[in-house]
């Protein structure tokens, strides 16, 4: 077992006096896939903040790659390499294709390496490049979401509910990205509340409900009976 | 010809420098979401200190140039952004307007106290004063044509640098969305410090071009932002090149007009109005047509929480206040000197002014910058109308003028937020500069308010009227509490906190509005209607209502006992400037550094206390503590211990500074705990103990002496004990329950529901 690049000891995180993380331990190997799945405000998108710096945990440490990070900002940790495509669409719908690119420009990467690896990727976001990305497609507006991970080669990538409003044929498509991402080597966290579009891009699963981690192994060995009993509260 | 492009040429140069401060204002409302009232106000103080250096110190042009524009107005820009935008974040648009008038109020009271009016001051030269040149038969001064320079060069740095920068793209990336901003690895903190930094220097480049163009005052060069508000407006707060092109506009409007003016053809009157204040109102004007103009904007579906929350007054707690208000009046109107009494009536005077918004603003959410507008409608009504001065003509005046509110409202109704905001100063200025100077109204002069006619009661002295305000405001402020009881108060409150959910429930959004106005308007008229005295125009000046909105909003705008500590607050000031005339410059800047704090306390000082006494409730450990301290205080004063004054010092010290922060410093850890304890101690010490008859010789310097001990311990003691950790345990109360359910309970009620597998 190679070290962890992301480990969550008892974390615990509330918003105002309401705790929705009750002590959280997770952590994802070098290269490893996890899905973390999960029913609805079982505190899924709670932990994807608490990770990428926007929530503080109330306690709890926040290790990536050996270091106690708790506390830091999420703009330190993006430099640092951890790239988060927020739920919803992360883009920022009233710039261009193009400064949306160059803010991800923060990581240290050039913006002509930064276009060229997206523009091969997704030749589709190459004819709209001074378009406004708001006025771009779902799907589109996704693929440009994606870009930032797939340019700026990050250590860590958390995705959250990449396929909230899309077509599931698009879905597909865009975990086709995750797994080509996963395969240079960059270990992924998937937050998604469909299960079956992403156990198999996923080396290990964890299933979280009413703020704790309830199952956590292989993703093979997650099976539907486990799931079933997860979502529906056994 | 020759002379029509002599004056495009002016008025083009004017529209450069309001292209200048309006871009500033832009780029920080783009970024923050901070409409900055204050813009003006830091272009003059920048080109006032531009004077310091360059004039009064002989330095080099370049030079002053450098350290005003390069390194002091960046620095103040940060400093503003870091200390009091900052704590913005989730206030509601009144907040952070207020805050921005309170930077207003601040910088104008600065420029007064450091650079006080004077006569023989050295002259603002222009740049290269004397040295024009021709350019096709007409002569430009350098100084207009380094203004032009400067439109065009900033046009093109804004353009480069929100196009072509990271940073640039950065503040209009932190627009759309702040949380992702950081997740791409952007410091929304920094970017917005920029921007405030950016702002001020382009404040400060276009008060030095214009202060070299019109001299050195403080009124012109503040009310410059009104021009680039219109300006700005036309650019719908967000285009740049249409607000370049509106700022041309508008100067070429002031150059023409003031051409055309001087012509024998040119009327100076309309049906007996005179327009000789019309010159003036052409930005406003211009401003109120582009706000109406302006498309209507998208009610934001979804709750909007806003951090300041106000609890619905019960009727027992308001007739006990308003009858406690009286009582009070009535006992210390005795013991008042004339000044003071005049003083304290002016107090509850604008107060009466700030109860006015409390329907408007603080139920209903709709900002107006406009409350003495009304007053001195009122008081216009109240002299003009027959009666001399009965209730009759009370009535009469508080309908006219709740007319008038509604009338105003009706083209308003479609803005909101800062638009709504803003035309309600476009009104006020309009007014001021149209209606308070006719021979109709004031006639540029002073108009007697006849007294309130009581019959069989006589209240023509300064204590009468003193009496009577106090029942006015006890009266209006119960009838604005019935009306927050109500269903029109449910109604006013449901459109501030979601216009779409009320229109979907099928209630009127226009109606509630008009009513909200005409209730604020009606209000706001007594307080001029009640002045019973010699009034001036310049008492309901615009720049006289924007302090009162600040207070009512420091005070605690959602409230009527906000508005009543607002308004004190506001006549307290004006104390501490006669009582101690030495103090005066500190009185000038006062409400301003009051008000920036709010970004701390959005509820307002009033609720807070409120709260304070609320949370002693059935505590009776604390509650009998509080009464046994009371007691002592008083046994003292019956023993002779102690002197009146001494008493009465230290038990309003008791009441407002200790009493609020018991049940704090119970809860504290015990080392806060201690360390608060002897703190508050020693402020008891020090007020009981000190001989103040004897110590400090006038009424207002104990006053005074009562704040500071107030500021300096009840706010300590806050400060110490605030930082006691939070429990962040999932609260069962918060659910409604009293115990958390235990795991068997879980089980027992999935089984009831039938969930489990």
């Amino acid at each position: 077992m190679n070290q962890p690049i992301l480990e969550l000891q008892n974390i615990r995180a509330s918003y105002g006096s309401i705790e929705v993380l009750h002590g959280v331990n997770l952590s994802i190997g070098r290269g490893e896939v996890v899905a973390l799945l999960g029913p609805n405000g079982a505190g899924k998108s709670t932990m994807i903040k608490v990770v990428s710096g926007l929530l503080r945990p109330t306690s709890g440490q926040l290790i990536v790659g050996g270091r106690d990070v708790t506390g830091a900002a999420a703009s330190a940790l993006a430099r640092a390499g951890l790239c988060t495509i927020p739920e919803g669409r992360g883009i920022f719908p009233n710039l261009t294709v193009r400064e949306n690119l160059l803010m991800a420009t923060f990581s240290g990467h050039k913006l002509s390496d930064i276009e060229e690896r997206t523009y091969s990727r997704f030749p589709r976001l190459s004819e709209r490049r001074t378009q406004l990305a708001g006025t771009m497609s779902g799907g589109e507006q996704q693929m440009l979401s994606l870009a930032r991970a797939l340019a700026t080669n990050p250590v860590i990538l958390l995705l959250d509910e990449l396929s909230m409003g899309l077509a599931p044929l698009i879905v597909a498509e865009l975990y086709q990205q995750v797994a080509a991402i996963a395969a240079e080597g960059v270990s992924v966290l998937v937050v998604e509340q469909f299960a079956r579009t992403v156990l198999g891009v996923a080396d290990q699963a964890v299933l979280l409900a009413h703020g704790k981690v309830q199952v956590s192994g292989k993703a093979s060995e997650i099976g539907e009976d486990v799931l079933a009993g997860a979502y529906l509260g056994s | 010809m020759q002379e029509f492009l002599t004056f495009t040429i002016i008025g083009l140069s004017t529209g450069a420098i309001y292209a200048v401060v309006a871009s500033g204002l832009v780029v920080t409302y783009t970024t923050s979401g901070i409409f900055n009232l204050a813009h003006g106000a830091t272009g003059m103080l920048a080109a006032f200190t531009y004077w310091q250096l360059r004039f009064d110190w002989n330095m080099p042009a370049p030079l002053a140039l450098f350290i005003t524009l390069f390194v002091l107005c960046p620095l103040f820009g940060v400093i503003t952004e870091r200390f009091v935008m900052r704590g913005l974040q989730g206030t509601s648009e009144v907040v952070r307007l207020s805050v921005t008038v309170a930077l207003f109020a601040f910088m104008i009271g600065l420029a007064n106290w450091i650079w006080p009016s004077d006569s023989s001051r050295k002259a603002f030269t222009k740049f290269f004063e004397g040295n024009t040149v021709s350019i096709l038969g007409i002569n430009i001064s350098w100084h207009k044509l380094i203004t032009f320079g400067c439109a065009i060069l900033v046009a093109i740095v804004l353009r480069l640098l929100l196009f072509r920068t990271r940073m640039g793209v950065a503040m209009r990336a932190v627009v759309d969305d702040r949380s992702l901003t950081e997740l791409n690895g952007g410091r929304p903190d920094r970017v917005a410090m920029f921007a405030w930094a950016l702002s001020a220097m382009l404040a400060g480049l276009a008060g030095i071009l214009l202060a070299g163009e019109q001299q050195l005052n403080i009124e012109p060069l503040v009310l410059l932002v009104i021009n680039a508000y219109a300006a700005a407006i036309i650019g719908r707060l967000k285009n740049l090149p249409m607000t370049f092109a509106g700022a041309a506009v508008l100067g070429l409007l002031d150059a023409y007009y003031l051409e055309f003016s001087d012509k024998s053809w040119f009327p100076h009157s309309i049906m007996g109005f005179g327009i000789s204040g019309m010159r003036a109102s052409i930005p406003t004007i211009v401003l109120f047509v582009a706000l109406l103009a302006r498309p209507q904007t998208r009610l934001r579906a979804g709750i909007v929480r806003f951090r300041e929350q106000n609890k619905v007054p019960s009727w027992s707690t308001s007739i006990m206040g308003a009858v406690a208000l009286i009582t009070i009046t009535i006992a210390i109107s005795g013991m008042l000197t004339r000044s003071n009494t005049l003083l304290l009536l002016n107090g509850f005077t604008f107060a009466i002014a700030a109860l006015s918004l409390v329907p408007l603003t603080g139920y209903a959410g709709q900002m107006s910058l406009a409350p003495l507008t009304f007053a001195g409608l009122g008081a216009i009504a109240m002299s003009k109308l027959p009666g001399n001065g009965n209730l009759l003509t009370l009535i009469g005046a508080i309908l006219i003028v709740a007319f008038v509110g509604a009338l105003v409202a009706l083209p308003a109704l479609r803005l909101s937020g800062i638009y709504l905001a803003l035309s309600t100063a476009a009104f006020a200025v309009l007014v001021t500069k149209l209606v308070f100077n006719q021979k109709q109204t004031f006639m540029s002069g002073n108009i007697a308010v006849p007294i309130l006619d009581i019959p069989f009661v006589d209240i023509n002295t300064p204590r009468g009227r003193l009496i009577l305000t106090s029942i006015a405001f006890s009266t209006l402020g119960l009838g604005v509490v019935a009306i927050r009881r109500s269903r029109l108060g449910r109604r006013l409150i449901a459109l501030k906190d979601s216009p779409v959910a009320a229109a979907t429930l099928g209630m009127s959004l226009t109606r509630t509005k008009l009513a909200a106005f005409a209730i604020s308007a009606g209000i706001a008229a007594c307080a001029g209607a009640l002045a019973g005295d010699k009034v001036s125009p310049q008492q309901f000046d615009f720049t006289q209502s924007l302090p009162i909105v600040l207070l009512a909003v420091v005070g605690g705008v959602g409230t009527v006992g906000g508005a009543l500590f607002g308004g004190l607050m506001l006549g307290g000031n004006s104390v501490l400037a006669t009582v101690v005339p030495t103090l005066k410059n500190v009185a000038k800047i006062l409400p301003g550094t009051i008000g920036v704090t709010l970004g701390r306390n959005p509820n307002g000082a009033a609720t807070q206390i409120a709260e304070a006494y609320r949370s002693l409730m059935n505590k009776w450990g604390l509650l009998s503590f509080v009464t046994a301290g009371g007691i002592g205080i008083w046994a003292l004063d019956a023993q002779y211990v102690i002197s009146h004054w001494a008493f009465f010092i230290s038990g309003i010290f008791w009441l407002l500074a200790v009493t609020p922060n018991l049940l704090a410093i119970v809860n504290a850890p015990p080392v806060r705990r201690i360390i608060a304890s002897i703190y508050l101690a020693i402020g008891v010490i020090v007020a009981i103990s000190i001989d103040w008859d004897n110590a400090v010789d006038s009424t207002g310097k104990r006053l005074i002496a009562l704040i500071l001990l107030i500021a300096l311990f009840g706010v300590g003691a806050q400060r110490l004990t605030e930082h006691a950790p939070r429990v962040h345990r999932a609260s069962p109360d918060v659910i409604g329950l009293t115990t958390a359910f235990t795991d068997e309970e879980l089980d027992h009620a999935e089984r009831e529901l039938g969930v489990v597998l």
